[in-house]
């Protein structure tokens, strides 16, 4: 450990402009350039990437010599665990389950996100929210989704 | 006269049975989920968006004008009374009117929140309908170097008016920017940051980005520390203010109307400065400037009518040029593309039912929500027990519906998971989202008039300089920067966003 001071969130932050700068610039290389006059389409996403670079780099630079006034603190490990999987379980599964399915378990992934969510209760809220917004959606709008798909055997 | 002519043509699309009826929802459902602590009018506007798309174009744009104006009202209930502002723009009244709330005064702290935005509110709708036209006139003389310059302004002010640390600001700024590049170049038709996949054709869907990193994101925020909330809902019991109350309402109301219809105009966030700004005004204007903090009226009076002032007169720039002002007008401008509108000055001359139809709606949103919501407090207040951990898994399932709805694309669904941690983990690096979003939305904008004013100077980028009202935009906007990176503003710069955060 160094005794000097350094902001850490600063220098994640940095970090990651730079990681995303870069990544964006090695993604635009087989991008024609073109003149200035005429730009081609690799011209101003490069300029961005360049800026977008500096500016981490400036902000990295910037993080040591300062304490950090604000650490990261906690992550919502869980959160993330169950709340970014709902929309993804979704979209991979309302074309084949259907949409009644596939919401019914959607909720009962994202309420597991909360430690004070029973189990009990995360299933009647999944049920009562799957047979509201398939009145609302399917029903009241005329959404046109499949409510049972061809997964199932019905 | 013009003027009239042209509201009665507005009142008279406003007003017809549907219409008032996707106000009212919109208004409706705006309070219901602004109520909600922890998600602001943006994260509501973006969960909502999707389901306005099947609507007329007309009626859609009221419903999220009238979801907008519902949210920032229902925000402001709930920073009252749990002293947890959904938006920032209410971070002010969060000061005064909680501390009424537990003094006992809850009841008129909201009724005064009402009236003073309603006031606000039908004044600034007027100065719209009175400066969008003749503004109009001057945007159809813009170039592409003009647009060019202005977007960069907007841009910039959105950098000021971000929390924290400028650099990080610009820094989103830019990566918004970037993430707008993705999709199909419109003049050479090659594909851009697409890895390949043709899904991502026709760029990152607007909804998905603006669901993830403004709504998932908040949701993983709040899930980070689950606590019992303090609601003070025992001791509302006298809602209307008596007539001294009324007297002391009056001055901050005006000042505050005054000070949000101008500041509400600038390209950025107006509300939120606007909010401060009466704040500050209010204080030094006191006769016991002591008060403040402690539940003075006119804290309350005073930044709600900016507040809502600025958030009505932040159309100007949306109908009239076609730059969103803030991160929901820029929401705003996804939903009239996605309708098939393109903003900008063409939109009254080619469309005046639709432009003066959401500029009556507002006026009709500003009254409904307070005769509605005068007497609704009760239920609103009933809302504020219902625990979080119910709550989300319930937008968790309208987010997902909803992005669905647009494309029926399932990648948006993988876009909204990732653009969700990507928010979150930015959130944790402390860089605001909003300036993000804004130059997602005018990064094609941006590019595509860099392009065009380039080759109509012939390569020449002196062009943005020797244009005089894009050399004046370059440089207000250079100013702007200048501004926030000198020693004393920025100090100012942080107490003024301290004192939110308290």
């Amino acid at each position: 450990m160094s005794t000097k001071p350094k902001d850490g969130t600063d220098i994640a932050a940095g970090l990651l402009f730079m990681a995303i700068a870069a990544f964006f610039a090695w993604q635009g290389l087989g991008l024609e350039m073109g003149t200035s006059i005429r730009m081609g389409p690799g011209y101003f996403p490069m300029v961005l990437s360049a800026i977008l670079f500096l500016l981490g780099a400036v902000i990295l630079f910037k993080a040591f010599g300062r304490p950090d006034d604000e650490p990261i603190g906690r992550f919502a490990w869980r959160g993330i665990l169950f709340i970014l999987p709902a929309p993804i379980f979704f979209g991979l599964t309302v074309r084949g389950l259907g949409f009644v399915p596939a919401l019914f378990f959607t909720t009962l992934i994202a309420s597991q996100a909360s430690v004070r969510m029973r189990p009990l209760p995360a299933l009647i809220l999944a049920i009562a929210v799957t047979i509201m917004s398939t009145l609302i959606f399917s029903y009241g709008l005329g959404l046109p989704f499949r409510r049972f798909g061809p997964w199932l055997p019905l | 006269m013009d003027l009239l002519s042209n509201l009665a043509l507005g009142f008279g699309v406003a007003s017809s049975l549907a219409n008032l009826a996707f106000c009212l929802i919109g208004v409706l459902l705006g309070t219901l989920i602004g109520v909600l602590p922890g998600i602001g009018a943006t994260a509501t506007i973006a969960m909502l968006l999707p389901i306005t798309f099947q609507l007329e174009p007309v009626s859609s744009l009221i419903m999220l004008a009238g979801i907008y104006y519902g949210a920032q009202y229902g925000g402001s209930t709930t920073a009252i009374l749990i002293n947890m502002p959904g938006e920032s723009s209410s971070a002010v009244t969060a000061i005064d009117g909680y501390q009424m709330a537990r003094n006992g005064r809850a009841g008129t702290a909201l009724a005064t929140a009402a009236l003073g935005s309603f006031f606000a509110g039908s004044v600034a709708t007027f100065l719209v309908a009175i400066f969008a036209p003749p503004l109009t006139t001057i945007a159809l003389k813009f170039g592409a170097a003009e647009y060019f310059s202005l977007m960069v302004m907007g841009l910039m002010m959105s950098v000021a008016l971000a929390h924290g640390s400028v650099l990080k600001a610009l820094a989103m700024v830019v990566l918004g920017l970037l993430l707008g590049m993705v999709g199909t170049d419109v003049y050479t038709g090659a594909p851009r940051f697409t890895m390949g996949m043709n899904q991502f054709a026709d760029g990152l869907n607007f909804v998905a980005v603006a669901v993830g990193v403004f709504g998932i994101a908040e949701i993983l925020r709040n899930l980070e520390d689950e606590h019992d909330r303090q609601v003070m809902t025992k001791n509302i019991t006298r809602l209307f203010p008596n007539r001294d109350e009324f007297r002391q309402m009056i001055g901050p109301v005006l000042r505050g109307t005054g000070v949000g219809s101008v500041l509400g105009i600038l390209p950025g966030g107006g509300a939120i400065l606007a909010a401060f700004a009466s704040y500050t005004v209010e204080k030094k204007l006191s006769k016991n400037p002591e008060e403040f903090g402690k539940g003075a009226l006119a804290g309350v009076a005073g930044p709600e009518s900016a507040n809502n002032a600025g958030a009505q007169t932040s159309f100007i720039p949306l109908l009239t040029l076609g730059i969103p002002a803030n991160p929901v007008m820029a929401l705003m401008i996804g939903a009239m593309i996605i309708q098939g509108i393109v903003p900008g000055p063409n939109v009254v001359t080619e469309q005046p039912a639709l432009f003066w139809g959401i500029i009556a709606s507002m006026w009709i949103g500003n009254l409904m929500l307070v005769v509605l919501n005068l007497p609704l407090i009760g239920l609103w207040v009933k809302l504020l027990t219902v625990p979080y951990y119910v709550l989300f898994p319930i937008i968790m399932a309208m987010c997902s519906i909803g992005v669905y709805s647009v494309n029926s694309n399932p990648y948006d669904l993988f876009a909204v998971a990732f653009f969700g941690l990507l928010g979150y983990v930015l959130s944790k690096l402390r860089c605001e989202p909003a300036p993000l979003l804004l130059g997602f939305v005018l990064g094609p904008l941006l590019e595509e008039n860099l392009r065009r004013a380039m080759i109509l100077s012939r390569g020449d980028p002196t062009t943005f300089v020797t244009r005089p009202i894009s050399a004046t935009l370059l440089l207000l906007s250079l100013a702007i920067l200048v501004l926030v990176f000198l020693p004393q503003i920025r100090k100012r710069r942080d107490e003024v966003f301290t004192e939110s955060d308290a």
